[in-house]
């Protein structure tokens, strides 16, 4: 009877290659990229290097793609730095055969949200890609986790990888989501449980009635900021859902091969009694929707709460990290959290430009009309065609919202989408680090929902109040 | 990669927890080539200088005693948040050889190793009691032993340091990672026939 194993040490295993002392050579099943793996492709050509197994990666163009005109094509960019980053990309796809998924093409998207959708993501798989967001995969129960330019390089080389073995930590969540809270809240809630580091060096499996009852789009959601608490990986076991989101699409298995896949798939989950290194367990009845007051993502609360004290804080260090917070974001300790005023709001990103993002955002847009700026930038060209179909479009611009061309746009503030200095932002991305949406933007972190209830009464504001009022 | 050996050089202070990749590397400068000569003012850019590019003389890589520093001694949690490599290219071209902290970020900590940057984990104590001594003797120099494991502090105390016999190996000899594993061509071979055996379905994208 062998050992009872974690999902991790599964999917581990079964790509391993050989090992060197402490490090061991993993087979890499797919790898991901974008734009931004320029200094990758320059070492490719400096030291005149081909691509080991291109069919197993693909390229998104998503970070300095523009989110308006983008039907104009690229000559319609009007800083050639910019223009520049995509170009190259295509340059280099076309030079190594790898598979480009480029600004204008019907299936484009953020490599988070189109690569899921084109079944790219699967199960049992390592997926390594050029971006720490990469995490997000691990919601189809794969080891997905995200890596620098050297990295990304000697995977495109080999498609193999060395690493030492991470830990395991079990976050169980149990019980279901109460009225008003999404699976952002959740993941916001367990980095301000757990730190900003909290996870680091651990694969997070994420467990629990309330991940059971999540669909893929919130189960993408929870496990795409792993990184934000530090964790290598995130992932959740692959059931039923994660079947049904996967048949049919381009890149999931077809026909003979589907059925061995799904008998195969279906012996991953975690044995019973397999241990984690770590375990920890939340309350999903206790969350409420959060926001972030700081300038990471643990500095995060309910929305019922206040702005905390430096004086409160539990060492030299972080009572220095939250006067510097507090300084940044211009908040006074004592304030309460939705007395706090917004001049524009973000509904998009890898974490939340999903169609059951957008539709969530559309319900509370249906309630009033948007005081302050607000944008809603899809994930990729399908979300936004099939927000169109089901006519999310016409809500947003109804309630007077800003409707986008897809791509990473506000969230990483590279395509020239960005928060002047002083602006305030409630926003749907994953980083509300120092100058990350513009240099000198404050950024607060939340869900959808919580971003449009925001948008209509120019404040932070709490989503199951407003619901309730309509 | 350049091999790391050792090192004995001025040390600058960041006493903040949660330092990130975002403050050593402002997104915009990733597309920024590596050699570019813009690359020395990347670095914390946007703490190192006001909007009309002169110095923020507070900063604490502006004071004359850490301008030459090639050691950083940090807190908890340097360098998470984004994957971004420029935040390694930017210590770098500043002249930063190593960090010292009480945990990092993984995928920063590995992108460090991978460029000859020694990242080294001292307990939360220890980095605090470094920080102080170059704080109080500004610009005092720390010593890094590698081979040894030690960082010997301004006053002399001697701290030893883990590090994995893999990644100290690759330091000390500037290998790079391309050339370590081609000597497994054989086993990858192997390997990948015997995925495309047993698990087909994930071998080939899209697999019928």
């Amino acid at each position: 009877m062998p050992s009872p194993s974690t999902m991790f040490d599964k999917i581990w295993r079964r790509h391993v290659i050989t090992a060197e002392q402490d490090e061991t050579l993993l087979y890499v099943a797919r790898c991901l990229i974008h734009e931004g793996s320029r200094h990758t492709f320059d070492r490719m050509e400096e030291e005149g290097r081909t691509a080991a197994e291109p069919d197993k990666v693909f390229a998104f163009s998503d970070h300095y793609v523009p989110t308006t005109n983008q039907a104009k094509g690229l000559s319609a960019i009007g800083d050639p730095k910019i223009r520049n980053m995509i170009e190259l990309l295509t340059e280099h796809c076309r030079t190594y055969g790898i598979r480009h998924f480029n600004m204008g093409d019907s299936d484009q998207g953020i490599l988070h949200v189109a690569g899921p959708e084109q079944g790219i993501s699967i199960p049992g798989i390592v997926l390594v890609g050029a971006d720490s967001h990469t995490a997000t995969h691990g919601a189809f129960g794969n080891l997905s986790f995200g890596a620098g330019a050297s990295e990304i390089y000697h995977i495109i080389v080999t498609q193999t990888l060395w690493q030492r073995k991470p830990k395991s930590m079990r976050i169980r969540v149990d019980h279901r989501l109460p009225f008003g809270v999404a699976a952002k809240d959740v993941i916001l809630a367990i980095i301000a449980k757990i730190g900003h580091g909290g996870a680091a060096g651990h694969v997070v499996e994420y467990t629990g009635e309330a991940l059971s009852a999540m669909s893929m789009e919130q189960r993408m959601t929870v496990c795409n900021m792993s990184i934000e608490a530090g964790g290598r990986a995130g992932m959740v076991a692959p059931d039923d859902k994660t079947f049904a989101y996967l048949h049919g699409r381009p890149y999931a298995p077809k026909e003979a091969a589907w059925d061995r896949a799904l008998a195969h798939w279906k012996t991953l989950p975690s044995d019973n009694e397999a241990k984690f290194d770590t375990d920890v367990t939340l309350d999903a009845a206790e969350i409420a929707p959060m926001v972030t007051w700081g300038i990471n993502p643990e500095h995060a609360l309910p929305i019922t709460g206040r702005v905390p004290s430096p004086d409160g804080a539990r060492d030299a260090a972080t009572k220095m990290e939250i006067t510097n917070a507090l300084d940044y974001m211009e908040l006074k300790p004592g304030t309460a959290l939705d007395d706090i005023a917004i001049d524009r709001v973000f509904i998009g990103s890898c974490t939340n430009g999903r169609i059951e993002d957008l539709r969530a955002a559309a319900e509370v847009a249906k309630l009033g009309k948007a005081k302050i700026p607000a944008w809603i930038v899809p994930g990729s060209a399908t979300v936004k065609r099939n927000a169109e179909a089901e006519g999310l479009d016409r809500i947003f611009t109804a309630a007077g919202f800003e409707w986008r061309d897809p791509g990473c746009s506000l969230c990483t503030a590279i395509n020239g989408d960005m928060l002047r200095p002083g602006e305030r932002c409630a926003s749907t991305s994953n980083r509300n680090f120092k100058g990350r949406q513009g240099l000198g933007g404050r950024t607060h972190l939340v869900s959808p929902a919580m971003a449009a209830a925001a948008a209509i009464t120019g404040k932070l504001t709490d989503v199951r109040t407003l619901a309730k009022g309509a | 990669m350049q091999p790391f050996t050792t090192l004995t050089a001025p040390a600058a202070p960041f006493d903040q927890a949660n330092i990130d990749t975002n403050q050593l590397c402002p997104t915009r400068f990733n597309k920024v080539p590596i050699g570019d000569p813009e690359y020395p003012k990347i670095l914390f850019h946007d703490q190192r200088f006001n909007p009309d590019g002169s110095e923020k003389p507070e900063f604490v890589l502006n004071k004359p005693s850490y301008r030459k520093a090639q050691i950083i001694v940090a807190d908890r949690n340097w360098g998470g948040g984004s994957s971004r490599e420029s935040a390694v290219y930017a210590l770098m071209a500043f002249g930063i050889r190593a960090v010292i902290a009480s945990s990092f970020g993984d995928i920063h900590r590995n992108n460090c190793l991978k460029n000859g940057v020694l990242p080294i984990i001292l307990p939360n104590e220890t980095c605090a009691a470094l920080r102080r001594q170059i704080h109080e003797r500004q610009g005092a120099s720390i010593s890094i032993d590698l081979a040894q494991q030690t960082v010997t502090a301004p006053d002399g105390t001697v701290h030893r340091f883990d590090i994995a016999p893999v990644p100290k190996r690759c330091l000390l000899e500037g290998l790079d990672d391309v050339g370590r594993t081609e000597q497994f061509r054989g086993e990858i071979g192997a390997f990948r026939d015997r995925y495309r055996q047993e698990l087909p379905f994930q071998a080939t994208p899209g697999a019928h």
